[in-house]
């Protein structure tokens, strides 16, 4: 017999066969390890002042001044609940609201309301190119340049990126949200004035003055988002054990949303509004509009905080909402799938990517009207959107003792059902008076 | 064959042909059998709901169901735990698909109708998982079963065998109720295991995890992301942890301990058999990144002057994974390392030669403090496979494989 050593642990070679397991860290889990960083929250909030809405807070901030300022507080409420709604499913249930959807309500709701989330944000893509075009339309680019550009790469950083090189872009383009907020600085307004417009109600019955309420309320709380919020959730293994933090990370994310919607408003309402601009269509004429009233940063900082939004949101939009189509139909979805065993996930993700961008380079495109449209099909889609969260997180079976309670569901089913009357009143004014919302 | 969306809401019709109600619900009882559709929910409106059972079925076909009794022979409905239920507990959720080794989930459920004397079993044959089951959910109703049919011919079908999938139940009670084994669930590579768990919500993981045998849940666990260990150590209880933790390597161990609250693992660590509990003490000393924190404690050692077919003789003895050895360290009378050999050199001499003539030059070695890039750079250099780390006097301490290599160079990445 060999000598064993006087320490000799010579036995065992027990079965470690297993670690040679590839570590398939693909982008959408690795983007949820940078969400472990950042917060889903915060992401989705920034996320969500993207070009469409930033062109309506220009044009409420130029039609209207401070007087809609009023909004910002309820609309931080109304947002702040829904989010949370998405942040404790995910958390308790450990699953996307698509799937918790397919698990309730059956093959054939799934399958209808993915179709319409589907258009819905395909809408809302073809806006985020228009963005693009008309952001860089004040740097002086073609958008027959800039859009096919700016398609490319967000192509490409989804789908050939280095995730370290996806995360810094991420998290600058983060922080240059606060572009609006030195824009706001830039265009001196009376602090105390637009302070006093928060806090004081200000309310008019007149047509129009509703249909931007709508618009508004329409942009800030985007359907796609609580989709994007409850996935990034689960994605990030958050249990319920983190809830109070998730929690703080939707507060803090709707609260730095209202900021920047804010800064929009006051920046367009104390220049715009106050030399009576009042007239402006898009966030490209204010930005325009700006340079005269408020300089050359002013209108450079508006346009390429513009530009950064729509990049931002062409990134994630497309990669979200196919997977969360996906992932309710049962098809094999993510980054780390190749072309062949993926098939409906790149399609669709190409196609949203595509034909958003083809639109846009439609010679004459109505680059505002796109706009506006992915608005109001976002205000249609979010009160659908929403009393399937209120109705799943009201359920004792998959929340227990997380399920909504009296004051929750009291400001969500408000919410809900202002949601739906200024939605039919615009849908209403968009067939029997389509000039009024910019057709 | 028949399948499930068909025969929710079906009409149910008694012997004598009188209407009875809706079909509401299938239940599988797997107690009684494993795939047979054993009782039948007929919802009758704001009537006391009623259950048929499997032999009281006369004919099943698409929309039609008819049964050899009437209206009075049936039991009303008691709801039951142990029953697994087509609609409620099998469409539109998730399941295991064991061959294919992911997650799908569940579009349809097909039947095979089996005529035994004068009725009608049904046995799930299949669940539909792919654009077919799709396609007949979307238009069940508003097309003909015989039109849907047709159409679903021209289709890609995804059918899973009944026996081939595993039922993802969240509560544990229900699992063992059910029947749901896991024997299929063990046959899984635990790396491929661990991929499809990490798709699961967290009561569906841990549950899944604890019905796995001790071998299988050690390297499942193993293979987890390192962020879903500590929840999944959490719920699992400790007497289960310690059971699962004496199962693996003690560098898995230590790797699993590290992602650990300091007081669970300390916990744990008492709770080990002292030898292991010492060895797994001296590896969480090392940093992660560095040569200790790669390495194992279990290898191959023998004195040098062994002779080969003794050596050959001895490890035939011993308890090893033998797709794992690939490398022999060899020592001298100090206890110092003093070489190593393959087993590929073992292979090829001659039976009378001793382990010293067949080391390999020169003899590398790396101390358990040096940083993982002289690792890497180490293995490129010499074309390991294996390499030994040693403490200040040369002697062996453990060895970092080349598998372990791998592991760290993607985890950088």
């Amino acid at each position: 017999m060999p000598e064993l050593p006087s320490n000799g642990q010579a036995a065992g070679w027990p079965s470690r066969f297993s670690r040679l397991r590839a570590q398939r860290r693909h982008l959408w889990r690795r983007f949820a390890l940078f969400l472990a960083v950042v917060g889903p929250g915060v992401i989705t909030s920034n996320v969500d002042n993207d070009a469409g809405g930033i062109t309506t807070y220009s044009v409420s901030g130029a039609h209207y001044g401070y007087a809609l300022l009023w909004s910002l507080i309820p609309m931080t409420i109304a947002l702040y609940v829904s989010e949370e709604m998405c942040a404790r499913m995910g958390v308790v249930t450990g699953k996307g609201l698509s799937d918790l959807i397919r698990e309730e309500f059956g093959f054939r709701t799934t399958f209808f309301l993915m179709v319409i989330g589907f258009l819905v944000d395909l809408g809302n893509v073809t806006a985020e190119f228009a963005g693009v075009a008309a952001s860089m339309q004040i740097f002086g680019v073609d958008k027959y340049i800039a859009v096919p550009i700016a398609a490319l790469v967000v192509w490409i950083l989804v789908l050939r990126g280095n995730y370290r090189q996806v995360e810094a872009i991420f998290l600058i383009a983060c922080t240059f949200y606060l572009s609006y907020g030195f824009s706001a600085l830039l265009a001196h307004p009376k602090w105390t004035e637009t302070l006093r417009a928060v806090v004081v109600p200000h309310f008019s019955f007149q047509t129009d003055y509703l249909l931007t309420l709508t618009a508004l309320i329409g942009t800030t709380i985007a359907p796609w988002q609580f989709f994007y919020l409850q996935a990034g959730f689960v994605e990030k293994k958050v249990g319920p054990k983190q809830y109070a933090q998730a929690r703080l990370d939707v507060l803090l994310g709707s609260i730095s949303c209202m900021l920047i919607v804010f800064f929009i408003i006051v920046c367009c309402g104390a220049t715009l509004f106050k030399s009576g601009h009042t007239n402006i269509a898009d966030a490209a004429e204010a930005a325009q509009a700006l340079e005269p009233l408020a300089g050359k940063w002013a209108k450079t900082l508006f346009a390429f905080g513009l530009l950064n939004a729509s990049l931002f949101a062409a990134s994630i939009l497309p990669l979200s909402t196919a997977h969360v189509v996906c992932e309710g139909l049962g098809f094999e979805a993510g980054l780390d799938h190749k072309f062949r065993e993926a098939p409906a996930f790149y399609w669709l993700y190409t196609a949203l990517v595509v034909i958003g961008a083809l639109i846009i380079l439609i010679p004459g495109a109505p680059l505002l009207k796109i706009l506006v449209l992915s608005q109001v099909g976002n205000g249609v889609w979010l009160p659908v959107v929403l009393i399937f969260m209120i109705l799943l997180s009201n359920r004792t079976d998959l929340m227990g003792d997380k399920k909504n309670g009296p004051i929750f569901n009291t400001v969500a089913w408000v919410s809900s059902v202002i949601m739906i009357v200024l939605t039919v009143v615009l849908l209403y004014e968009a067939i029997v008076n389509p000039s009024s919302i910019g057709m | 064959m028949l399948h499930a969306t068909e025969l929710l809401g079906a009409d149910v019709n008694d012997a004598q042909g009188n209407f009875v109600g809706r079909v509401r619900e299938l239940f599988i009882v797997p107690a009684d059998h494993p795939g047979r559709v054993s009782r039948i929910l007929l919802g009758r409106g704001r009537y006391q709901p009623l259950v048929a059972r499997y032999d009281q079925v006369a004919a099943a076909e698409p929309g039609k169901l008819s049964l050899t009794v009437g209206e009075q022979a049936l039991e009303p409905f008691q709801p039951n735990e142990a029953w697994l239920a087509v609609g409620k507990d099998l469409l539109d959720q998730q399941i295991i698909d064991v061959n294919g080794r992911k997650v799908v989930r569940v579009n349809d459920v097909n039947f095979d109708d089996r005529r035994t004397n004068g009725n009608v079993e049904l046995r799930v044959s299949q669940v539909d998982a792919g654009v077919q089951g799709a396609a007949r959910r979307l238009l069940h109703g508003l097309l003909s079963p015989a039109a849907i049919r047709r159409l679903q011919q021209r289709l890609p079908s995804t059918l899973l065998p009944w026996d081939f999938v595993n039922l993802i139940e969240p509560d544990r009670l229900r699992r063992v109720k059910l029947r749901i084994g896991s024997d299929k669930l063990n046959l899984i590579h635990p790396a491929e295991l661990a991929d499809i768990v990490e798709e699961l919500s967290p009561n569906e993981r841990n549950s899944i995890i604890e019905s796995l045998d001790e071998q299988t849940a050690a390297n499942t666990l193993a293979e987890l992301d390192d962020r879903l260990q500590p929840e999944v150590v959490d719920t699992l209880g400790r007497e289960k942890v310690g059971d699962i933790l004496e199962e693996m390597d003690p560098d898995e161990a230590a790797d699993l301990l590290a992602e650990l609250p300091p007081e669970t693992s300390k916990e744990l660590l008492e709770e080990l058999p002292r030898d292991d509990a010492q060895e797994v003490r001296r590896l969480l000393q090392y940093e992660e990144r560095s040569a200790g924190g790669m390495m194992t404690t279990e290898f191959v050692i023998v004195g040098e002057d062994a002779e080969r077919d003794e050596v050959v003789g001895w490890i035939r003895g011993l308890d090893l994974n033998a797709d794992q050895l690939d490398t022999i360290l060899l020592i001298n009378k100090q206890a110092v390392l003093a070489g190593a050999v393959t087993i590929g050199r073992l292979l090829m001499s001659d039976s009378g030669v001793q382990l010293a003539t067949l080391r390999m030059d020169p003899l590398v070695f790396i101390s358990p403090d040096a940083k993982d890039k002289e690792v890497f750079e180490m293995f490129d250099k010499y074309n390991l496979r294996t390499l030994a780390v040693v403490d200040a006097n040369q002697r062996p301490l453990g060895v970092i494989t080349v598998d372990d290599v791998i592991k760290h160079l993607l985890e950088k990445k």
